[in-house]
């Protein structure tokens, strides 16, 4: 697929652009040839780079929670830092109830953040560029809280979709469009992370290809300057903005009726 | 032939889709405007509504974000 493009856009203007910015989503084999089929225990450079950022995590925590200075070091201050702005988030919005799930959020809060910004090293897999890795993280938080609605509060999770203070008229159309918009929530939910992080990636490697023509080069540094200072922010927004998703859909399992 | 016209389809129909982008720029803008205009008018208030904005940011970031997917599903998978 990407290669065939790859062809027909070299084929089209030779000198155009020298690689594709899709190039870097490939996925492939850390071991052995490129050609290789990649099966479910194949060591590939999207697994290698999720085993990466989950020793992160777990570095960041275990190193930084030993010590358990009353004075904190620099590292204990980062894991205490995350640990109070994750919790305080769960607290902010689902109150004091969803506090039991809080290690799932900071979980998926801190696997997310560490993917993202471990992708924007140089020469690095983004993992979370790929819908099928965020799929998998928002379908989990869907199934889990859907779940979760219907043990903690049986058939009464169903007045998520009917709204007691509308006109009664109104109330059949407004929840069908509840029930659409519930389970459109974790395609927009994965997408979104996803999508961030393609774009900012492709547009770096779009404006990288620049480089090639001498007389735009100065304008390419530039620009990937801009855009990776960018795509800081964006990856902890996004790793941000899909934890405190979570937060809220955890809220509607906890209290349907608002 | 055939090819030709179907390619020039993808192409058209990739750019109609970045449209959507710029719109959902739009929103992002309003979202994060009005924000600003009500954060100036009640500074004390601001600080207990970032989430609230992020959140905003997101929904509107988020339809921007699947034009763009029609743009790339158009150029590499059909």
């Amino acid at each position: 697929m990407a290669t065939e493009t790859v062809a027909l856009v070299e084929g089209e203007e030779p000198g155009g652009l020298v690689f594709h910015p899709f190039d870097q989503f490939e996925v492939k084999p850390l071991f052995g040839e490129i050609g290789d089929p990649v099966s479910w225990y194949t060591i590939t450079n999207v697994t290698f780079w999720m085993a990466l950022s989950v020793l992160c995590v777990i570095g960041l925590l275990v190193l930084g929670t030993r010590g358990r200075a009353v004075i904190p070091s620099r590292m204990q201050s980062a894991a205490e830092l995350v640990y109070g702005f994750v919790y305080k988030m769960v607290e902010d919005v689902t109150g004091k109830e969803g506090l039991k799930y809080f290690p799932w959020i900071m979980t998926l809060f801190l696997f997310i953040l560490f993917s993202n910004y471990l992708g924007l090293l140089p020469m690095a897999f983004t993992t979370t560029s790929h819908i099928a890795v965020t799929a998998v993280l928002a379908l989990g938080v869907f199934l889990g809280v859907t779940i979760l609605g219907f043990v903690k509060n049986g058939m009464a999770f169903l007045g998520l979709f009917w709204m007691k203070d509308a006109p009664l008229f109104l109330r059949p159309i407004i929840a069908i469009i509840e029930v659409i918009s519930y389970f459109v929530r974790p395609v927009s939910h994965s997408i979104r992370l996803a999508g961030n992080l393609v774009a900012g990636h492709a547009m770096i490697k779009v404006f990288a290809g620049f480089a090639a023509i001498a007389a735009l080069s100065p304008l390419s540094i530039v620009a990937i300057t801009a855009i990776y200072g960018l795509e800081v922010l964006v990856a902890g927004i996004q790793a941000y903005v899909f934890t405190i998703l979570t937060c809220i859909y955890l809220k509607d399992a906890l209290h349907p009726s608002h | 032939m055939e090819g030709d016209i179907a390619l020039f389809g993808q192409f058209i129909g990739a750019g109609l889709a970045a449209i959507g982008s710029g719109l959902a720029a739009i929103g992002v803008g309003s979202v994060a405007a009005n924000y600003l205009g009500g954060a100036l008018r009640n500074p004390s208030a601001a600080a207990s509504q970032t989430a609230t904005l992020f959140i905003g940011l997101a929904f509107a970031e988020a339809l921007g974000i699947f034009s763009f997917l029609v743009a790339l599903l158009l150029m590499f998978a059909v």
